[in-house]
């Protein structure tokens, strides 16, 4: 009688022992799966290699480039069209290097270039993750691209020049929180592949890290991240730029085109230590630039009638939302005075929302945002470079005057 | 943010309480503080009202009023359709295959492209809920036979060539059926000459099975004037609803309307 407590205890002992040990497997796995699932956000796989309404990461997306037409791939555990068969080992030899795991070189298109600087952990986490989701049998497509480009060889060249293999290693002068930021900008953010100009040869280079560039193809211009006088965020506050990571609006501006796909798919996801630590590093990288009141392009005495003339297509198109000192309502209706994104040198972004209007993404945070009516129907040419010329002029902007002609090339350029 | 508290700032008027603050200066000479205090509250009010859009549907799809109307009664052009009053489903339906491409209209995609599905709902239920005033059919130019030959095909079909009535699955008044198919009048010819022609050929696609597919690949050129030209010189009812769901026996399944 004396040992039936004790073997009861025991019993009982063992099964709370074999629960708790099955709970904290389970938890392990599911806190893996939720890590892998917040990087892969990070790292806006789902945008590439998802098609818009087709199956996850089953790839297959048409990338229109200046090279021909690249295909994303099949990332699903698929053993014979995803990734099943890969070893973590070969998932982050593929991010860390470019290469598949039987050695071949994969287009830049995968910006290992920035993914290089993943740690080996989120790369194995990362992979857990593309393990777990569901999987889906659809072959690649062949990549199209033009002659000489189609040969794979080249891209050994685009290597030496451009790419440069390390993980992220941080900068002990600056905070835990600028590393970090540091390292989802650089890393799986890849930000640089737009925000980064593009040359001839289809490479970012690393002296004119975050400059800005125009996107290939889709016509949209990519500011710079370090000039204060395109989007360089060294004047804005470091909640006005969290608030337009994660909603995609802000006091200061809204995002549109590429950058509202970034939001959309990404960067709304992060958590908040995470986008304000991409805030700290963003507004660092803007500090040292000048002032954005430098700008010496203004237009001149003998475009006045121009902008006498677009003053009078503001007053009647654009003035019940932005006012008409410009002020906008935000962040439903983005201020125009003072707003950096249209007094860029390039003035594709503004001419293009003048023609395509366009709708912040709808977020977390902004569930339902305010839209701007596409102008392309009721304006002419001369009265959309009219307009454009006047909101980069008026209450203090200094944007260089638009032609008829630029307006009218990007009535052509692919909103899709 | 700053906005709104420097409207209460006497010092500045920098923005659209602008009118108001001197109308508060000059009542404040006269009348004292207190009634002075009074109107700064109007006037913070009166700030908030005017400086942030006003927190409707409206306000945020002025991007679709551009070419839909303010009410969603369509336009004068040719190829912008009416929405007011469509079934829900099937606004839905067409936001989100604009959204993922497979309706294919460049500034539809691009427009929808970062809308989520719970939006997209809510947009689809406000436009269904529109009721504007009915626009005036269409004189048709086109002869007295043709009309009758589009009237016979929308009434009646072609049966010898497997075409199905329209009114088999638009409802005898032509104003659709809950929950997904759409009325056919208050719209223009081009239009919906222009939508035949995308199912024909792929660049409007719907969920399978693509009954519209079929039945617009059935139709000959000279079929597809004739319905466009009979549909559009057809006036709205005055009640433009679509009939309850399940009221009509569909000739043939379609995969956006669940039976």
């Amino acid at each position: 009688m004396r040992d039936g407590p004790t073997l009861l205890a025991a019993l009982l002992l063992a099964c709370l022992l074999s629960i708790g040990g099955s709970r904290s497997a389970h938890g392990q796995d599911a806190a893996l799966l939720a890590k892998g699932e917040y990087l892969a956000r990070a790292g806006d796989c789902i945008a590439c290699h998802t098609n818009p309404g087709g199956a996850l990461f089953a790839g297959g997306l048409a990338m229109p480039t200046p090279f021909g037409t690249l295909y994303s791939s099949n990332i699903t555990p698929d053993p014979e069209t995803g990734i099943g068969n890969w070893t973590a080992d070969q998932f982050y030899a593929a991010l860390h290097t470019g290469r598949f795991p039987d050695g071949g070189l994969m287009y830049p298109a995968m910006p290992y270039g920035s993914y290089t600087k993943v740690t080996r952990a989120d790369s194995d986490s990362i992979y857990a993750y593309l393990r777990s989701v569901r999987p889906v049998h659809q072959p690649n497509r062949p990549q199209d691209l033009r002659f000489p480009y189609d040969n794979r060889s080249l891209i050994l060249g685009w290597r030496t020049l451009f790419f440069n293999e390390g993980e992220y290693q941080p900068d002990p002068a600056k905070s835990t929180e600028w590393n970090r930021g540091a390292y989802l900008v650089e890393g799986l953010a890849h930000c640089g592949m737009c925000h980064t100009p593009i040359n001839a040869l289809g490479g970012n280079s690393q002296s004119q890290a975050f400059q800005g560039g125009l996107i290939p193809m889709q016509n949209w211009y990519a500011p710079s991240l370090t000039s204060n006088k395109e989007a360089g965020l060294g004047d804005w506050s470091i909640d006005e730029i969290v608030e337009l990571l994660r909603t995609g609006a802000s006091h200061r501006g809204a995002v549109y085109g590429p950058m509202a796909e970034v939001v959309y798919d990404s960067t709304q996801y992060l958590n908040d230590t995470d986008v304000r630590s991409m805030a700290v590093y963003l507004k660092g990288l803007a500090l040292g630039a000048p002032p954005s009141t430098e700008i010496t392009s203004v237009p001149r005495p003998e475009s006045s009638l121009l902008l006498h003339f677009g003053q009078t297509v503001y007053e009647a198109r654009c003035a019940i939302c932005h006012a008409s000192d410009g002020r906008g309502m935000p962040p439903e209706y983005p201020p125009l005075a003072g707003n950096p994104s249209i007094q860029m040198q390039s003035a594709v972004n503004p001419i293009r929302m003048v023609l395509n209007g366009g709708f912040p993404p709808g977020t977390q945070g902004n569930p339902t945002p305010y839209g701007m009516p596409p102008f392309a129907q009721r304006l002419s040419d001369d009265e959309v470079a009219a307009v454009v010329t006047y909101i980069r002029a008026a209450w203090g902007n200094r944007g260089a005057p638009v032609s008829a002609g630029e307006a009218n090339q990007l009535r052509t350029a692919p909103q899709d | 943010m700053s906005q709104r508290s420097r409207c209460g700032d006497m010092s500045i008027r920098p923005c659209g309480c602008r009118v108001a603050g001197y109308a508060l200066i000059g009542r404040m000479r006269r009348l004292g503080l207190v009634i002075g205090l009074t109107n700064l509250l109007v006037s913070f009010a009166f700030a908030q009202v005017t400086d942030r859009p006003p927190d409707t549907l409206e306000a945020r799809l002025r991007a679709c009023a551009a070419c839909h109307g303010e009410q969603g009664q369509g336009t004068d052009n040719d190829y912008f359709p009416r929405l007011a009053g469509k079934p829900a489903g099937y606004l839905m339906n067409q936001l989100v295959a604009f959204r993922d491409a497979r309706r294919r209209y460049p500034p539809m995609n691009y427009l929808l492209e970062y809308l989520p599905d719970s939006y997209l709902h809510q947009i689809a239920d406000y436009l269904s809920a529109l009721r504007p005033p009915p626009p005036p059919p269409t004189i048709a130019d086109v002869s007295p036979a043709i009309l009758a030959r589009g009237q016979a095909i929308v009434a009646k079909g072609d049966p010898a060539r497997g075409v199905p009535a329209c009114s088999g699955c638009h409802g005898t008044g032509l104003t659709g059926m809950e929950p997904a198919i759409p009325g056919l009048v208050g719209l223009h010819a081009s239009y919906i000459s222009a939508q035949l022609g995308a199912f024909r050929y792929g660049t409007r696609t719907a969920a399978a099975p693509d009954c519209m597919q079929l039945v617009a690949a059935s139709l000959t050129e000279s079929d597809v004037t004739a319905v466009a030209a009979w549909l559009a010189s057809r006036p709205v009812p005055a009640d433009p609803s679509a009939v309850p769901r399940g009221s009509l026996a569909m000739p043939m399944a379609c995969g956006s309307e669940p039976n």
